[in-house]
């Protein structure tokens, strides 16, 4: 019995840039008298360019996908991950047959359901029930596999109060708890997933990746899943392949896979001069920013729980700066962009006591309780107040340290179960 | 080595026209069928009644028009039955053809994010015309009988009346044939769209819908009956009213062009929906 779920072999996938309708026929009839007359290769095969986003192409044709390789392995839940444009969803619509790949085969056995889309085929004017069995029929569900699990449906998508209402009466969170909850009953062979538990609020995004785990747990079926919520990805995949410009740039477990994506896509340094990826006026502007330990010696990686001082250079242009009317903020995120620390003169109260053209801002952190892992600090400043077109200098990603799972509470033993935070404590018994 | 039984691959052979595929997806047909009666008179008054309204008063506006006013001849049937025979038969071909036609456009969506066999849309579309046809039969029964017994004389239906469900089944298939080509074509090419728009309001002029196949002269017959619909509303009238031209030739000549049209159709049409996400 083979453990493979799905063979993809050489896959490319070609797209014509611009408006297809111009020249259509005469590529048409260039392409005819090659491939069926002259029995030659198809001209247009040969030439395109790897699919580069931001550089502009010398050739119409691109590859969005260029000689893929995989194999999936029965009951694993594959991650696929990638800047925008790297080829995902290209994939996603090979795999669930909307598009025919341009060269290459992909084998596999069983029922692919692809959720590309939640609610397709809904029509508006029919009532919840009604589009169940529409949708149901459209992702290749049987009348009668439908109704044996309606209840199972509506209870998942939890709107039996609207089941016979028309689903346009419906708000959009109430129509991808519907749709969602359809495709997670279909049991398919193969699930491919995109992005699309966007939409609905977060119980319920908790709910359907619980739902997906339970479709690879319980039956032994391949999940594929396309996100850009890494949070998502990791807390549901097993795997993980890193798409680059249409090519398989990596497969690794999801975790080193992650790390190499965050690794690439932000580049770190700690002068932030040169930095173009900043927003605001930048009549106040941020320089360099550096991390120091209680040694003050520079440093990018502390232990949890550790002493860190933050050293931030900056230069100021602003004429008769008022410091009680400035505004400065340090935000420290995790790796899935979630703010973890906060500090700024909004929240905290304290302004600085002196601005000068040039000069230094100081912050300490006696005991640095985050867990394991990397972090990203973006540094803000507005003068007057803090809406958007009084912003002097924001940059999103203005430094990454790690912070390395340590021996906080002195047992020597490094923290495993640390989870989110360490919080101080004491304890008693009676 | 592994055995897989599913393959996608950039090329299928030329009829691969996969039955049992789409018989597992029969559900999806009726729910399509069921879909466009279940919408089609929500919010409505008068529901299910504008499935008659429509023949009905086209027949009224035809009667006074070419009836009365360009005097037309009728071949001796009583006006509404035979404009409203010619009517229901040609409203069949025609919204199924429309529909048809636009199926790859108007199903983008729904073709962009899920496979199933793109034919259950076609399908789906002659059988529900299909069943609103039946029920503007059923009001062509009752003004049929009204006159069978009112001027009997002159209405004399025959053997050829067994044919009729071969005449159902040749505007279902002309409709949906030259319906997939054209959808199949307009993916790439629009102009064809705009084509068939008054293409088929000027093709009902050379079918004999407001005039009797007799009152073309008889050498230049010929020619209205290369349309392969001809035959069909001709029989029609012949077998259920006694008057017009019947010919095994004619109704011969459209059964195979059905045939060859519904092959070729389906050729075009298989090779269109894999890749048509990259074109429409």
């Amino acid at each position: 019995m083979t453990n493979v779920a799905i063979k993809i072999e050489n896959v490319s996938k070609q797209y014509r840039l611009g408006v297809v309708s111009t020249g259509t026929l005469s590529h048409d009839l260039k392409r005819w008298w090659a491939t069926s007359v002259m029995g030659k290769e198809d001209p247009y095969l040969k030439i395109g360019e790897a699919n580069d986003r931001a550089t502009k192409g010398t050739s119409e044709y691109v590859w969005a996908l260029k000689d893929i390789n995989l194999e999936i392995e029965k009951g694993d839940i594959v991650g696929i991950i990638g800047k925008n444009g790297a080829g995902k969803s290209t994939l996603l619509k090979l795999l669930s047959r909307v598009t025919k790949p341009t060269t290459g085969s992909i084998k596999y056995n069983g029922r692919i359901a692809s959720l590309l889309e939640v609610g397709t085929g809904f029509h508006p004017e029919m009532t919840g029930r009604e589009n169940i069995f529409m949708n149901g029929a459209i992702m290749g569900m049987s009348r009668a596999e439908i109704s044996d699990k309606l209840d199972m449906i509506i209870d998942f998508a939890g709107i039996e109060r609207y089941i016979d209402t028309p689903v346009k009466r419906y708000s959009s969170g109430m129509t991808v708890r519907l749709g969602f909850s359809i495709a997670a009953h279909l049991e398919p062979d193969i699930l491919v997933v995109d992005e699309v538990l966007a939409v609905g609020d977060a119980e319920f995004q908790k709910k359907a990746i619980g739902k997906m785990q339970d479709v690879s747990k319980g039956g032994g079926r391949t999940v594929l899943f396309v996100s850009h919520n890494m949070a998502a990805v990791k807390s549901l995949c097993k795997t993980g392949i890193l798409l680059a410009n249409g090519s398989v740039d990596k497969i690794d477990n999801v975790e080193n896979i992650i790390s190499l994506y965050y690794g690439k896509s932000k580049a770190i340094s700690s002068n932030l001069n040169d930095r173009s990826d900043r927003t605001g006026a930048g009549n106040f502007r941020y320089t360099s920013i550096f991390m120091y330990d209680k040694y003050d010696k520079s440093i990018v990686e502390i232990i949890s729980g550790e002493y860190v001082k933050f050293v931030i250079d900056y230069r100021n242009k602003i004429e008769d700066i008022d410091p009680a009317k400035f505004i400065w903020g340090i935000l420290i995120k995790d790796f899935y962009e979630h703010v973890i620390i906060g500090y700024s003169s909004i929240d905290t109260g304290l302004k600085l006591l002196q601005i000068s053209d040039e000069g230094q801002i100081i912050i300490e952190i006696p005991k640095m309780l985050l867990r394991g892992g990397k972090y990203y600090v973006r540094l803000f400043a507005s003068y007057k107040d803090s809406t958007p077109e009084n912003f002097e200098d924001v940059i999103d990603n203005a430094f990454t340290f790690d912070v390395l799972q340590g021996d906080y509470w002195n047992t020597g033993v490094i923290n495993r179960a640390a989870n989110e935070a360490i919080v101080e404590f004491n304890i008693y018994s009676k | 080595m592994e055995i897989f039984e599913k393959h996608i691959k950039p090329k299928s052979g030329l009829f691969e026209l996969n039955l049992t595929e789409l018989w597992e997806y029969r559900d999806l047909i009726y729910m399509y069928v069921k879909r466009d009666f279940v919408t089609f008179y929500k919010q409505t008054i008068l529901g299910p009644l504008w499935f008659v309204i429509q023949p009905i008063l086209t027949t009224i506006m035809f009667m006074f028009v070419f009836g009365n006013l360009a005097g037309l001849s009728t071949d001796g049937i009583p006006q509404p039955l035979f404009y409203f025979s010619g009517i229901i038969l040609w409203n069949y071909f025609s919204d199924c053809l429309t529909r048809n036609s636009k199926i790859f456009i108007e199903n983008q969506a729904v073709f962009g994010k899920v496979y199933f066999p793109r034919l259950v849309v076609p399908i789906s579309i002659t059988i529900s015309n299909l069943v609103r046809f039946l029920i503007q039969f059923i009001i062509f029964t009752i003004v049929y009988f009204y006159y069978f017994f009112s001027s009997g004389s002159l209405i004399c239906p025959n053997i050829y009346a067994t044919l009729l469900p071969l005449l159902v089944i040749l505007t279902a298939g002309l409709s949906l044939g030259f319906g997939i080509i054209f959808s199949s074509l307009t993916t790439k090419y629009r102009d064809l769209n705009f084509l068939l728009q008054f293409g088929i309001q000027l093709w009902m002029y050379v079918t004999p819908i407001i005039y009797p196949l007799n009152s073309i002269p008889a050498n230049k017959q010929w020619m209205i009956a290369l349309n392969p619909m001809t035959s069909v509303v001709e029989t029609f009238k012949y077998a259920v009213i006694g008057q017009g031209v019947f010919s095994w030739i004619y109704l011969l000549y459209s059964f195979v062009f059905m045939i060859i049209l519904l092959l070729t159709g389906i050729v075009i049409f298989n090779k269109v929906e894999k890749g048509f996400m990259d074109t429409v």
